[in-house]
């Protein structure tokens, strides 16, 4: 070909290009143009997948879809309830007392000394296909005793050429009950098991105990029983509890007690594999709706529809207003509806934000770089979509977390904490000073709602309206609550000792620290605001911003004395959150999970009587007491809930968040052919730009090829005076 | 030149331990052990106990430098350092706090990496030196002081403002690229066009300015003189004569950071989605893997000093007078 040919067929072929329909800026596969294919993204890389130890969200949102514990979240309804998903029904406990003798369901606490749930799962249901459970003709399994030739050849899973299936059984879910103790593990909820299933922290011990003698070997757990979880038959198991524990059966809905059968977790431990980077933590088995076929967490990670998935069906009734929002059109019909969900590593929000708006994600939250662009908030406060969004059909869903963040304040610090009226007032004088409401309008852009205690909407317990705001910084006027005015809280400083922000009995300044781990330059703003409200008092904050390691190590050693932290749900019940103030469960001594090391008897003794009960309204009385007792000593300003805003494009259907559940795909439903034109007709490139681009480069490169033709045609001529000479 | 690479790899075994143990020292003071396995089990629910068995599990219940319990040797091996750094002079890395093998994952990304390092520095070099041989060329004229006004005002802008500008420009705006991404083979080519056009284009500035300085004083020495004087066309001087002689200079900072290359991006890979060794040694550090973070700043060290070598070694060919 000439250069002129070669030329004339370049332009040819980038015009074409540019006249075709096809979107240059798809970062997908052509092939994958109009499938079934639901296109999401990750931040950050997932650290584990396998059951006993995934526990970050980043994590669950894979392992929900691949693991089946025996219960789940029913996806519609609210509030949130437990319904079976492998189990038969949702178990009832069994109480014993210490002889092991039964005891009725109404049995006295003192009395339960054990509660035991039979669990009885479905039969016929088969997991995913994979190599750990491929057998011969003769019925061996083929990969159970690889040697090392048969592992030369082995770099991926998909390397072995023979996959197989078993049947989930009970023995399954008890395995990996053990797992949980698992020394090589580090599960996550070791510790708090422990002091739970019967006999668990004897058992971690024995395995610890067994793998120090034999370090390299595989640690059958089906040789070790254990007291607390025990197979009954092929299809029922049994978990005995120390005493009463109402809220396991919502761990019940948690992968940890999702099933592992004993030749997955051989097949895995057998040498060579880890160094294959081929283990359990990366490639999860399951018998749920999806397998994951592609696990390249530097990129991306892909789940398959699982061919083996049992018959389950999208729910037939839903939560009031389900119907009018269309979340019943395909009920009962199978599930998953989606073939394949393609997860894709991105790190930043600018990436991410724009895939989405050119139809690459069909799903998106919404950061505070984009708000603007996205949501427009209308006369009356009610946030709502901008117009350039409406037009591209993309839809708003808003939803209160089950979380809270809140200030808290260390009980045991000589100024902020204690239990005197002037400690109270103290406290109690800040929580009004800080004002939430602006907080929320300024750095949230109004994605949260101010709390008025430990329990966020959406868990029963909560209280809204004028029964449920802290009437120690809340008024209720004009239809809502309304901060006490600046006054009440300098009148409650002066009666704790600080008027006008010193201490009455030396003069001095009243100087409270607060510790943080905001040490971002974005966060300068933020605390600057922080500053601000102490000042209304005429105190002054001081910011010792840390990293996270000393954040922690102070607040362990109770070497704190104003501290941000927050609490996002494990479960829907309030027990989840009021356990943030149990004294027991203090950080300082106890290693617990309240940070505010708050003591307070009767709020204790409140605690362990709820903590048990179903929920009545007995228990919403005794809820109401231990929240007003809490509100009065103040050891948390009670800050926010926030509010999630997600964004989903027309294509994508049954979309209801549910903030409890993680195996949510198999609900969603997309419409491939839609989103292909949609992004057909939103990615059309634009080439001309790029002619003009090369005509300014040619106008560049044009004078400076004249000069340089003219420079070397430049003759040296002699000078005047050579001349003359 | 057997003897010189053997005394300079010689050379180079203090030097590594040397940082083996400043990384050490670093990462240790910002980090205990306790602060490792807590950042790995979480926030919630971690015991006293969780985290022994973390620390055991993962041989971080060793003394960091010295075990004054262990007998003999033992004071000194059976340590965190020593256990973590001794296998890394095999090349052997071990494992990431989450399981992983950090070789595997190093020989997986250095690809990806390459794809967008190697064409940036070979494109680069060779448009920094041309147009650094264009301004010397035109040297004293209204185009050579438009090249160094060009030149000054790209050196002038944020890497991070040509990344945001180039997919704002050439994947939003005109969407001919996709914003980020990337995939393996031909398909790749649609993925590292913008970063490996972005990353020439935020040198030039800087490369041009060095490259004009360096070639500027050979063309002032006398052999250019004398080429001219022959009767040769400026741009035979510049490009057989001038280029020629003002390698050295080149070399001295190119020939080392070409076996770099492998370490990718940092900023780049994350803002484009590349599954390179960038972005890997930064979720190290976040993740306060010590593990990886050891290897990577090991494997730079290592490659630092091959880069300097090959240096050394290069000049060999340029000028005659270098020998070994």
């Amino acid at each position: 070909m000439t250069q002129l040919g070669f030329w004339i067929a370049l332009i040819a072929t980038v015009v074409f290009a540019g006249c075709a329909r096809t979107p240059w800026n798809d970062p997908y596969p052509a092939s994958d143009r109009a499938a079934n294919i639901l296109y999401t993204a990750f931040q950050e890389r997932p650290k584990h997948l396998d059951p006993a130890v995934s526990y970050s969200s980043n994590e669950v949102i894979l392992t929900g879809q691949i693991y089946e514990p025996p219960l789940q979240y029913s996806y519609l309804a609210r509030p949130y309830r437990l319904e079976p998903l492998t189990a038969e029904r949702v178990p009832r406990p069994h109480y014993l007392d210490r002889q092991g003798r039964p005891l009725p369901s109404d049995a006295p606490d003192a009395q339960v000394a054990y509660s035991v749930y039979y669990i009885h799962i479905k039969p016929g249901i088969r997991y995913q296909p994979h190599p750990a459970f491929a057998r011969d003709a003769a019925g061996h399994f083929l990969y159970q005793h690889l040697t090392p030739a048969q592992l030369a050849r082995i770099h991926r899973l998909s390397d072995f050429p023979e996959t197989g299936t078993k049947e989930l059984t009970a023995a399954d879910y008890v395995y990996e009950i053990k797992r949980l103790a698992s020394p090589t593990l580090d599960s996550p909820i070791l510790g708090l098991m422990s002091q739970h299933i019967v006999g668990l922290a004897q058992y971690a011990k024995r395995l610890a105990a067994a793998y120090a003698r034999a370090p390299h070997a595989f640690l059958d757990l089906r040789r070790y029983p254990l007291t607390g979880a025990k197979t009954i038959d092929r299809y029922t198991y049994r978990i005995e509890l120390y005493g009463k524990y109402p809220q396991f059966k919502y761990w019940l809905a948690m992968p940890f007690f999702a099933p592992v059968p004993w030749a997955v977790d051989h097949f895995y431990a057998q040498p060579g594999m880890a160094n294959r980077n081929l283990t359990l933590d990366w490639f999860p088995v399951g018998t749920g709706p999806y397998m994951l076929t592609v696990n390249d967490p530097n990129r991306r990670m892909v789940l398959v529809r699982n061919p083996n998935f049992h018959w389950e069906t999208y729910p037939i009734q839903g939560a009031p207003g389900d119907a009018k929002a269309g979340l019943l059109k395909d009920a009962g019909r199978r599930l998953p509806f989606v073939d394949k969900v393609v997860f894709s590593l991105e790190k930043e929000q600018i990436p991410y934000w724009n895939k989405f708006l050119q139809g690459y994600y069909d799903a998106s939250g919404i950061g505070p770089d984009n708000f603007d662009q996205a949501i427009r908030v209308g006369a009356n406060g009610e946030a709502g979509l901008t117009p350039a969004m409406r037009k591209r059909g993309i839809r708003l869903q808003k939803s209160v977390q089950t979380s809270i963040m809140y200030m808290g304040f260390n009980m045991l610090d000589p100024v902020v904490g204690g239990y005197s009226q002037r400690a109270r007032d103290l406290r109690q004088a800040i929580s009004i000073a800080i004002n939430y409401e602006a907080y929320i309008a300024i750095f949230l852009n109004g994605r949260g709602i101010p709390a008025q205690g430990p329990i966020p909407p959406g868990i029963f317990g909560h209280v809204s309206g004028p029964q449920g705001i802290d009437p120690y910084v809340y008024d209720w006027a004009d239809g809502r609550a309304q901060r006490k005015p600046i006054a009440e809280a300098r009148r409650l400083l002066a009666e704790a000792g600080y008027p006008g922000g010193r201490d009455a009995k030396t003069g001095k300044p009243l100087l409270l620290y607060l510790d943080t781990v905001a040490t971002g330059p974005s966060d300068a703003a933020r605390l600057d605001w922080l500053r601000a409200q102490f000042r209304k008092l005429d105190i002054q904050l001081v910011v010792r911003a840390t990293d996270y390691n000393r954040f922690q190590d102070k607040m362990r050693k109770g070497h704190d004395q104003i501290f941000e932290w927050g609490w996002n749900a494990d479960y829907p019940d309030p027990e989840n959150f009021l356990f943030l103030l149990y004294g027991p469960n203090r950080e300082v001594g106890k290693n617990g999970e309240n940070a505010a090391n708050y003591e307070n008897p009767e709020y204790d003794r409140l605690f362990e009587a709820m903590r048990d009960m179903d929920d009545t309204p007995a228990r919403q009385a005794i809820i109401d007491r231990m929240v007003r007792i809490a509100q009065r000593d103040a050891p948390w300003v009670w800050g926010f809930y926030p509010v999630q805003y997600t964004l989903y494009h027309s294509w994508y259907h049954n979309a209801k968040l549910n903030l409890m559940a993680n195996n949510t795909l198999k609900y969603l439903r997309i419409d491939p052919r839609a989103r292909e034109r949609a992004r057909d007709r939103w990615n059309r490139p634009r080439i001309w730009p790029l002619g003009v681009l090369a005509g300014l480069l040619v106008a560049g490169i044009l004078p400076v090829a004249v000069s340089y033709r003219r420079k070397e045609r430049r003759v040296a001529r002699p000078s005047e005076r050579e001349g003359q000479a | 030149m057997s003897a010189y690479i053997l005394r300079r790899i010689l050379y180079a075994i203090p030097i590594l331990i040397g940082v083996n143990l400043l990384t050490f020292t670093l990462f240790f003071v910002v980090n205990s052990p306790d602060d490792m396995a807590r950042a790995h089990l979480g926030t919630k629910y971690v015991t006293p106990a969780m985290i022994q068995a973390w620390k055991r599990e993962h041989g971080y219940d060793k003394p960091l430098l010295y075990n004054s319990s262990a007998p003999g040797l033992g004071r000194v091996t059976d340590t965190i350092f020593f256990t973590q750094s001794v296998d890394m002079f095999a090349f052997r890395f071990g494992r990431s706090d989450d399981g992983r093998d950090i070789g595997r994952d190093i020989r997986a990304r250095m690809g990806p990496s390459l794809e967008i390092q190697l064409p940036v520095f070979v494109i680069g070099l060779a448009t920094n030196i041309t147009f650094a041989l264009l301004t010397v060329f035109f040297r004293a004229t209204y185009l050579d002081l438009a090249g160094t006004v060009l030149s000054v005002a790209l050196m002038s802008i944020s890497g991070l403002f040509y990344i945001i500008a180039g997919q704002y420009l050439f994947a939003i705006v005109l969407r001919l690229v996709p914003i980020s991404g990337y995939a393996g083979g031909v398909e790749s080519f649609k993925f590292v066009a913008l970063p490996v056009a972005i990353g020439v284009v935020a040198g030039v500035g800087s490369g041009t300015r060095w490259y004009r300085t360096l070639f500027l004083e050979e063309s002032g020495k006398d052999y250019v003189r004398t080429a001219r004087a022959k009767g040769l066309s400026e741009a035979q001087v510049l490009f057989r004569h001038v280029l020629r002689n003002g390698m050295i200079p080149i070399l001295t900072g190119a020939v080392v950071v070409i076996p770099t290359l492998f370490m990718g991006s940092l900023i780049m890979e994350s803002f484009f989605g590349i599954p390179g060794l960038g972005s890997y040694t930064i979720d190290a550090i976040q993740s306060q893997d010590f593990g990886i973070v050891r290897a990577m700043v090991f494997l730079g060290s290592v490659l630092y000093i091959v880069g300097l070598l090959l240096t050394d070694l290069s000049y060999t060919l340029f000028d005659p007078r270098v020998r070994f």
